[in-house]
Parts: C-alpha cells; sequence; structure tokens
C-alpha cells in the first residue's frame, strides 16, 4: 500500500521499481491496494535475493494456492516486508500441475524452511535444494496432499445429518 | 476392574467404600492439555475456579502417577498414538474425561485431520460438552466421575 | 582417509583422527545469522583440538618446565576453563539425543523437540510439530465468509479476536465495504485486551517453567477479570466469534465503562505485583539475562515478530507501520529493548500490557456513537425485529445464513498486531460465498523455527525459559 499508487496507473515505489527494472519478466500490478509481483519460476532466487538486497528484508510469509482448472495449477506465494519505510511485497510463481517443482529460496531466507515443507506436506509441490523437504504437519507415513482441490475433505458421515461438508 | 468375587460381604464392601471414597478425593490428573481447553482446564486448576478443593491441583506431568486423563483439546491423527500410549502408561484404576467437542466427536472440524472423537483411541469415562467448556462446565463433569466412582460403578469398560 | 576414532591402537601422540575428523558445524548457518560463541573455535572445524596426553577432566596432570601461559593462568585461577569442554575433543557419539515431548508440562502444547546434547550443552536442536494440526485451512473452504471467523479464532487461541479480526479485515477489503467508526472502536478495544489477556497468561505459564510458582496462581486472577467482561460483551470466555466481516456481532453490554474501568485497576495493580515478584529476583535474572538471545539479522531472516523481534532492537509493530481499525488515533508507544534475552522479552510483554491498558481507556472516553456494524445488508443480517415487518429483511437473512454472502474475486494479504507477532491471512476469492483459500500466516510458525538459532550451544537448563520466551502457541503453528 504505497502512496505513489494511483487510480489507473500503477506508479511504483522506490524499491519496487528497481525490481521491475532488473527484472523484465517480473510483472509488477496491484490487487486492492497491495504490491504484486508475478515472477517466472526460473528467476525466483534471483528476484528474492534482489528484493533483499531492496531492502525487503524481513521474510514473512510463504504458502501455496490450487486454483486447480487454471494453467499453472498452482501457485506459491512469497510475502516480504521493508522495514524503513514499511513496504509489502508479494510475489506469485506459477507452478504447473504435472510439474509441480519450484526452487527453494532458503539459501536467501532461512525463514522459508518450515513454510516450503508445509507447502510440500500439503499440497505436494516439491521445492529444489531444499535442506530437508519432508512432511512436517501430517505424520511421516501419511499418503496424499490434502489441501489440493481434489483432495477430499476426509470428513466422516455425521448420524441423522444428510449435510453436504463439502467436498 | 477389582470388584470382589462371591456375594459381598460386609467386610469388602466397607472397604470398597472407603477406597473409592480415596480414590475420589485426590484423583490427580495427568497433563494433556492440546489445545484451547486446556487453557480453561488450567483456568480451573487457578485460583478463581480451584481445583485444589478436590484434591486435584497437582497435574502430574508423569502419567505414572496420574489416576485421571483429561483430554482437553482437539486429537489428531499424529497425535492418536501419543495418547493412546500415554493412557497405556498409566496404572489402574484410571479414568478419562473427554473435554471439549474436539476430544468428544472432533467439533466444528470434520475433516481428514482430527481423529472424530477421542473414544476411537481410548475409553472414556465422562463427555464434557463445550467449545470450550468454562471451568464450571468441567468441574460438574468431574464431580460426575467422582459421583459415579463414589457409587461404585467406578470401571463400565 | 583417516583412522576411525575409537580403533586403540597405543600410541598417545595426536591422532590423525582428531585432525581430520573434526566434526563440522551441527547446524548450517546463515551467513546474516552467523553468531560467534566461545564453542566456535570447536565447533567450526578449522582448528581442532590438539590432544597431548597432558590433559584430563581435571586439568593439566603434567608440570613442564616452561609452562603454557594459559595453563599458568589456569592453575592461579586466573582463567577458568569451561567444565564441560574436554580438550580431548571427543568422538560424536559422546553425544546423546534426548527427546522433550510432545506430551510435556512445559512445551506449551504439543511440541516435540529432539535436542542433541553433549553433556549439558545443546548441539542440535530439531522441533517438530504437527501434532495440533487441524486441518482449519482445509475447513474454512467449506465454511462461509460469517462461519469463517469461528474457524480462524481456534487458531491462536490465546489471541482469539485477533484471529477473527485478521479475517474480518480481509473479508471487507475483498468485498469494499467500510466499516463504522464505532465497530472499529469496539474492535480496538476488544483486541488490545486480549493482548492484555494473552500477556497475563504468558507471564504466569513462563513464570510457572522458570519455577516462580506463585505466578502460575496470580496471572490467572487478573486474567479472569478480563474473561468476564468478555463473557459479557461477546458471550463466550475464549473464542468468542465476535468480530466479524461487516462490524461486530453485537454492541457492548450496559455498563460496560465501569466493566472497563475495573478491568484496567485491577490489572494494573496485579502488574505491580508481578513486577516485585520477579523482576527483582536474583534467580529470575539468573535464569533470563543472556539466555536464548537473537540478533536482529537472524530476527528477519526467520520471518519473526512481534516482542521478540522488539527485543532484539529491530521497532516493527504493525499497529504503528500499518495501522488498521483506526488504531492509529490512539496514543501509544511501542517498547523496543536491545538485548534479545528472555529478560528484555519480560520487560517488553509488561510494558505491553500497560499500553494496551492504556489505548483501552482512551477508547473507552472517546468512544463514538452509532451503528456496531455496516448497514450494508447484503453483508450483515438485519434486526431480527425487521424480519417480521419486511420481506425484503427476510430473504437477506435467509441468505446470508443459508449460502452466505458471496465476495468477488481477488487476493488479499492482511495483518494485525497479535499478541505474538504479525499475524496474516492470505485469501483468495473466488467470486463465491466460501473463500478458494485461506492461509493464515501464524507468528509462532516462524519462532518455533528459529528456536534451533536460540537454543543451539545453550545449556539445557535454558530450554524451558527461552522455548516459553518465544511464546509459541501450538494452534498457531500447526493450524
Amino acid at each position: 500500500m504505497t502512496d505513489e499508487m494511483r487510480e489507473g496507473g500503477l506508479e511504483l515505489g522506490a524499491g519496487y521499481r528497481e525490481l521491475d527494472a532488473r527484472f523484465p519478466d517480473a510483472v509488477f500490478s496491484e490487487s486492492f491496494g497491495q504490491v504484486v509481483c508475478r515472477v517466472p519460476r526460473e528467476t525466483l532466487v534471483a528476484f528474492v535475493d534482489a528484493a533483499v538486497e531492496q531492502g525487503f528484508s524481513l521474510f514473512v510469509d510463504l504458502c501455496a494456492v490450487d486454483y486447480l482448472r487454471r494453467d499453472p495449477r498452482f501457485e506459491v506465494v512469497v510475502s516480504l516486508l521493508s522495514l524503513a519505510p514499511p513496504r509489502r511485497l508479494r510475489i506469485l510463481v506459477g507452478v504447473p500441475g504435472d510439474d509441480p517443482t519450484v526452487p527453494s529460496i532458503t539459501g536467501v531466507l532461512p525463514g522459508a524452511n518450515f513454510y516450503e515443507r508445509e507447502a510440500f506436506d500439503l499440497f505436494g509441490i516439491v521445492f529444489t535444494d531444499h535442506p530437508d523437504l519432508s512432511r512436517i504437519l501430517l505424520p511421516d507415513e501419511w499418503v496424499g496432499h490434502p489441501l489440493r482441490k481434489d483432495a477430499p475433505m476426509g470428513s466422516v458421515p455425521v448420524q441423522f445429518k444428510e449435510a453436504n461438508t463439502a467436498s | 476392574m477389582t470388584r470382589p468375587s462371591g456375594p459381598p460381604n460386609i467386610l469388602t464392601a466397607v472397604l470398597d467404600k472407603a477406597a473409592n471414597w480415596a480414590r475420589t478425593r485426590s484423583m490427580w490428573p495427568a497433563s494433556f492439555g492440546l489445545a484451547c481447553c486446556a487453557i480453561e482446564m488450567m483456568a480451573t486448576g487457578a485460583a478463581h475456579n480451584d481445583l485444589a478443593r478436590f484434591g486435584m491441583e497437582v497435574f502430574r506431568a508423569s502419567p505414572r502417577q496420574a489416576d485421571l486423563m483429561i483430554v482437553a483439546g482437539r486429537v489428531s491423527q499424529k497425535m492418536a498414538p501419543v495418547l493412546r500410549q500415554v493412557y497405556d502408561q498409566m496404572a489402574e484404576p484410571k479414568w478419562v474425561i473427554s473435554m471439549g467437542a474436539c476430544a468428544s466427536t472432533g467439533g466444528m472440524f470434520n475433516n481428514y485431520a482430527l481423529v472424530q472423537g477421542v473414544d476411537q483411541v481410548v475409553p472414556v469415562d465422562v463427555y464434557v460438552p463445550g467449545c470450550p467448556p468454562g471451568p464450571q462446565s468441567l468441574m460438574h463433569g468431574i464431580l460426575t466421575l467422582q459421583a459415579r466412582i463414589t457409587a461404585g460403578e467406578y470401571s463400565t469398560r | 582417509m583417516s583412522n576411525p576414532p575409537d580403533v586403540v591402537t597405543g600410541d598417545t601422540e595426536a591422532p590423525d583422527a582428531a585432525a581430520q575428523s573434526a566434526p563440522s558445524a551441527p547446524h548450517d548457518v546463515h551467513p546474516a545469522g552467523a553468531r560467534r560463541t566461545q564453542h566456535d573455535l570447536w565447533l567450526s572445524g578449522t582448528e581442532a583440538p590438539v590432544d597431548t596426553g597432558r590433559f584430563t577432566d581435571e586439568g593439566a596432570q603434567e608440570m613442564l618446565l616452561e609452562e603454557d601461559a594459559e595453563v599458568l593462568a589456569e592453575q592461579m585461577g586466573t582463567l577458568v576453563a569451561d567444565d564441560y569442554e574436554t580438550s580431548t575433543g571427543g568422538p560424536s557419539d559422546e553425544t546423546q539425543i534426548i527427546n522433550m515431548g510432545p506430551q510435556h508440562p512445559a512445551t506449551h502444547g504439543v511440541l516435540r523437540l529432539q535436542i542433541e546434547l553433549d553433556g549439558e550443552t545443546i548441539r542440535r536442536v530439531k522441533p517438530i510439530i504437527g501434532y495440533l494440526h487441524t486441518g482449519m485451512e482445509k475447513t474454512a473452504e467449506a465454511l462461509t465468509f460469517m462461519q469463517g471467523p469461528t474457524n480462524v479464532t481456534r487458531m491462536d487461541y490465546l489471541s482469539p479476536l485477533h484471529n477473527e479480526l485478521v479475517f474480518s479485515l480481509a473479508t471487507e477489503r475483498l468485498l469494499g465495504v467500510d466499516v463504522p467508526p464505532r465497530a472499529s472502536a469496539i474492535r480496538v478495544m476488544m483486541t488490545e485486551l486480549n493482548r492484555v489477556a494473552s500477556h497475563l497468561l504468558w507471564s504466569a505459564t513462563t513464570g510457572l517453567d522458570i519455577g516462580a510458582l506463585s505466578m502460575m496462581i496470580y496471572g490467572w486472577r487478573e486474567r479472569e477479570l478480563v474473561l468476564a467482561f468478555f463473557e459479557k460483551t461477546t458471550g463466550l470466555r475464549m473464542n468468542h466469534n465476535y468480530i466479524r466481516p461487516g462490524g461486530v456481532a453485537a454492541d457492548l453490554p450496559d455498563g460496560w465503562e465501569d466493566d472497563i474501568a475495573g478491568v484496567a485497576s485491577g490489572v494494573r495493580a496485579g502488574l505491580k505485583d508481578y513486577e516485585t515478584l520477579l523482576l527483582g529476583n536474583p534467580i529470575f535474572l539468573e535464569r533470563t539475562k543472556g539466555v536464548g538471545v537473537l540478533t536482529a539479522e537472524e530476527c528477519l531472516a526467520f520471518g519473526v515478530t512481534g516482542p521478540m523481534l522488539r527485543a532484539s532492537g529491530v521497532d516493527y509493530d504493525v499497529r504503528k507501520a500499518f495501522p488498521y481499525s483506526g488504531i492509529d488515533q490512539y496514543d501509544f508507544e511501542v517498547p523496543v529493548t536491545t538485548n534479545g534475552d528472555v529478560y528484555d522479552r519480560f520487560i517488553i510483554r509488561f510494558e505491553e500490557i500497560r499500553q494496551s491498558l492504556g489505548i483501552v481507556e482512551q477508547v473507552a472516553e472517546t468512544m463514538p456513537l452509532g451503528d456496531y456494524r455496516t448497514e450494508d445488508r447484503k453483508v450483515t443480517p438485519p434486526p431480527r425485529a425487521r424480519i417480521d415487518q419486511s420481506m425484503e429483511a427476510l430473504i437477506h437473512h435467509f441468505k446470508i445464513f443459508t449460502e452466505g454472502f458471496r465476495v468477488p474475486e481477488g487476493e488479499v494479504y492482511e495483518a494485525v498486531e497479535s499478541a505474538r507477532g504479525e499475524l496474516g491471512i492470505y485469501m483468495v476469492s473466488s467470486g463465491g460465498a466460501k473463500p478458494w483459500r485461506v492461509h493464515v500466516r501464524g507468528p509462532s510458525f516462524a519462532h518455533v523455527q528459529a528456536l534451533p538459532a536460540m537454543l543451539t550451544d545453550s545449556l539445557i537448563a535454558d530450554t524451558i525459559a527461552t522455548l516459553a520466551s518465544a511464546d509459541p502457541v501450538m494452534g498457531d503453528v500447526d493450524r
């Protein structure tokens, strides 16, 4: 949410401009007042490295979304924060469903470790060069990736209640 | 299960009653607080709603020293074997109170991750509903269990 | 290759094994967070300890003609060598791995730590989580936006109102609705009270873990004051589902100003008690000063926020950086210290309780009149009385409670400052009545990840104090 954003045109603030200039295949846009950048997965690590250099040094979040009927199917979302001035940057990386691999950013931001493991555990997205990519929230012998849209809710039928608890 | 065999006589009946009285008056819980219900369980043990007046404020960390396991919170698939192991380590006589909706039936989380009711894993004596049950509800559950033990029905499994 | 260290060759000179198989650093340390400790020389593998046979656990056993300056200093007592650092550079089978948890009285929930110990020193820590994984993010996809707060409120169950607030803020941003000022003020008041309650509970349980058993009883006593107010206002002591998209569920009850005044004075009196009990106590100081230190670079690299980040000297608070719900109109300070140890975190949290009480009192003085929820009938249900009078009201009520209101397509990230740190939510809507994806960024997830950085090269006895100071709530970690 920067002061420079106006309706109708996206004017990027200081840190974002340098990133936009250095990475021509990164597409900056605006989502409900927040700066969002779509980056191809090959340049993710370099982009995150550059972002950290530009001041977005606090690692906030890494999660995955399954869009199911979209190509690419998955999306890995990395959120970073710059402290002075306080600004956020959200990086969206498209990951195809038939080849769900993404380079790991733990070399740049070690805080992504657990988050990538969680995305692997729940979505099946493989982060290459991750130091220890194993299940974290589910038992080690679990089969499947429950947060994918084609995975069932796993609900148990409740007696006397025909309600559909959503598949 | 230690009901005396043979017709009940005056001596064993009195001993039975005395033993049951002793069991209820200092039933030590094993600390098995998992989630939000654990907070209310701790609040029940705190000064405002005092569990110490029932002799129960000592939450034993070691299950070997505990009589009562209050399963307070949601039991995930990963935690279920741990729950069973802790239950097995408790010495007889032992009781289980299933505290809260998640422990009793899986609560509002009817999904892949939770065991739908802790009675799938351990036998339960008293179910305390609520999300989370307030300290008064939990105490009512504990007193219900104590009443059953005093009445002699302490081993229904 | 070198000789394996357990082969007895009978020679007394330094075996090659000691030089070549010196253990490398037991954990990969990010350059930004590399910490120099007194054990670095031994652990880094660059300087292998040399075994001349002169030294045993008791010190030098032989006296030479020309004594080494360091050995002389040791013998004179002017230099104290570490008892648990043997100069023989023992092989790695001297370490043992112990398991703490998941059922443990002091792990603040179902956290499992595997600790590799060398005597009393921790070499490696591996946190294993997932014992409370509830699949809440999957359940959220099956609940409408109005039912959503019921679900997320149980994630960080010590500050449930913050979870509800962040969910509601994200939904409102997607919807594009504005919340009336009274609703915002009520939200600020309730969440700041929740921060007070959470910090009180934290200080009680941390005091218990460190050994101040009476803290456990005192902390809960003041928390009951706050919970009584919550029960009066929201209907529940915990997990309220009070803050919903569009506003809050119900207006404040009559006499709430007096209740707030009672809570504030009660907590302040209790706070004085706690500070007397803890902060001057020499045992407490020994156990907390210099323990569990986390540097600022490590905090940033691991995503640590909240009181832990501010204890390390970084002044970042979501309430000041990205103000929400009109919180910038109230006057409050954010305490920041520099040492980054457990003692600092105590100081900061006690001060935060005071500041939050100040905010609550300011809100109570300036509470605006008006609606407690937005007028937009597509989002909030109409008052029950209207249903008898208006067909439209009946239809709105029906649609909201069965299908739910539709939220336009989009994705947002919202964050608030919960008692633990930056609590964020990443919400994706596909235009329907139920969210497509809800991901909650819990602050404790990052803190548990930072535990190895805090605990390595410290003593096993410091584990509990450090872990308690990180204030992890496993519902937040595992979701």
